[in-house]
This record gives structure tokens, C-alpha cells and sequence, in this order.
């Protein structure tokens, strides 16, 4: 069924996304102080809105993994992390070079900036254990730090409202204020990137499932080369 | 206006250097399932 959907929705991914950064580039409304380098933030929020998701679901498939062993939570938890270090990655890019001209700075070490980069890394040391380890426990042992590191997701959400910052307040929630235009643009494109994300994903977990389908063909191959089957 | 776009196309490489990922492991994985098929 969704294999069939695909192109469809593929389509109409890049069509919302085109619209999206026509919004974000043409249709929204200038900023009065920070004037056009604040068009950034049409991709920089929804950015961390979609790693945010994405994080939080690699938490709960985790836990799935924890209670049931089951492998297609494996699979699911591994590719959220990978498209959501994907999002982070643009999150911590875009943020130096919308903070350069409006602060003067490319990097302050304050609550929300380094929480974020935390984040990065907790997954993407997730990343590395998953790809290096050839233990047969990686899948329980990378379960674990996904659950540990998803406790730095609510961190760099909350920091804003706990600690002082530079970072501007949220506008979702939180206690900043937004032309109802600019948050209109911003939530289309947290649709496109939610479509995009969701595509990616599911091609990476088909992927990721064949894969693993051929090296168990590959293992029983060996197997049976070798004279070991029972 | 260069900062605003060096930030918007930041974000279309690291989307499209994923997806190449992506590919190339499907290419990869194609090959193999090709070479298993032969055997």
C-alpha cells in the first residue's frame, strides 16, 4: 500500500517543501530588527521541532526494544536516530550563521547551545556504537543510551524557560511572540520537513530490514558451505 | 543576505549528502542480493 503511495507522496513532499522555501525566502514578512538574515528561522525551528520527533520516537521504539526484543523497533530506533542526527546536524549549522550577524558571535557556550550539542553527540555516539559494535548485545547496549540520551531532549527544549539565555524564547508554547504570518510559514515548513523525514525514514527502514534479511541469507550460506549445518 | 543563504543551502547539502548515503547503501546491498541470486 505504501509502496505504492510513495511516488505520490514524494511529489507532494517536494511540492510542499518548494512552497515552503518560497514562503520562507519570498511570501514571509521582514523582520524589523534582524531584517533578512531572520528568514533563517524558517528552517532552523522546524529543524529541531522535526530532530525533537524524531528523538522522541527513537525513545519509545527503544523502550519497545527494552520490553519485547522485537526487531523491527531495533530497526525503527536506529533510523530515527540517523535521520534526527540528520536534523540536529542542520539545526547546529544554521544556528552559527543566523547568530554570527545578529549576536556578532558564531557560538556562545550557553544552556540551549550546549545542550544541543550534547544532544548531537548522544546520538551520535548511538551512531558509532551501532555501526563499530559487533557485539551481539549492541541492539540492547545502543536501547539503553537511547533512553538515557533522550533525557537531554526535554533539557534543550525546557532550557529556555529555566535558565538565562541569549537564545530567543520558543514560539511554540513558550513565552516569545510571532506574527501570525511568520508562524504560519514556519509550521508549513515543519509539515515539509515532517513529510521529507517520514519519506527518508521509511526508505531507510526498508532498507535497513532488507539488509539484515540478506546477511542472514549470507550467515546460513556460510553455514552451510562450511558443512555446519544440523 | 549571504548568511541567510549560506544557511539555506547548508541545509540542502546536508539533506542531499544523506540521502547519497542512503543510495549508495541501496546500491550496495542491490549488488549483493545480484551476487547472492547468481550462486
Amino acid at each position: 500500500m505504501l509502496r505504492r503511495a510513495f511516488p505520490i507522496l514524494g511529489v507532494l513532499t517536494a511540492a510542499l517543501l518548494s512552497y515552503g522555501l518560497y514562503e520562507a525566502l519570498i511570501g514571509a514578512p521582514i523582520e524589523q530588527s534582524m531584517g533578512e538574515v531572520q528568514r533563517i528561522f524558517y528552517y532552523h525551528a522546524p529543524s529541531a521541532w522535526t530532530a525533537f520527533l524524531l528523538f522522541t520516537v527513537n525513545f519509545v521504539a527503544s523502550v519497545v526494544y527494552l520490553i519485547r526484543r522485537s526487531i523491527k523497533a531495533d530497526i525503527l530506533a536506529l533510523v530515527t536516530a540517523e535521520v534526527g542526527v540528520v536534523f540536529c546536524t542542520v539545526v547546529l549549522v544554521t544556528g552559527p550563521l543566523w547568530a554570527r550577524p545578529v549576536w556578532g558571535i558564531w557560538w556562545t557556550w550557553d544552556i540551549r547551545l550546549t545542550s544541543t550539542l550534547v544532544l548531537w553527540l548522544i546520538y551520535v555516539s548511538y551512531l558509532m556504537l551501532r555501526r563499530f559494535s559487533s557485539s551481539g548485545q549492541t541492539p540492547l547496549m545502543a536501547a539503553v543510551l537511547a533512553v538515557f540520551g533522550a533525557l537531554d531532549v526535554p533539557l534543550v527544549y525546557f532550557s529556555i524557560w529555566f535558565f538565562r539565555t541569549q537564545h530567543p524564547q520558543p514560539v511554540i508554547g513558550g513565552g516569545g511572540s510571532i506574527d501570525p504570518k511568520m508562524l504560519q510559514v514556519a509550521l508549513i515548513n515543519w509539515a515539509a520537513f515532517l513529510c521529507f523525514a517520514g519519506l527518508v525514514s521509511w526508505s531507510r527502514y526498508r532498507l535497513e530490514l532488507l539488509q539484515r534479511e540478506v546477511e542472514e541469507t549470507e550467515a546460513l550460506e556460510a553455514l552451510l558451505d562450511s558443512g555446519g549445518a544440523p | 543576505m549571504k548568511f541567510l543563504y549560506a544557511a539555506y543551502t547548508a541545509t540542502w547539502i546536508i539533506h542531499i549528502s544523506y540521502l547519497a548515503f542512503v543510495l549508495r547503501r541501496y546500491i550496495r546491498l542491490r549488488n549483493k542480493i545480484q551476487e547472492l541470486n547468481q550462486k
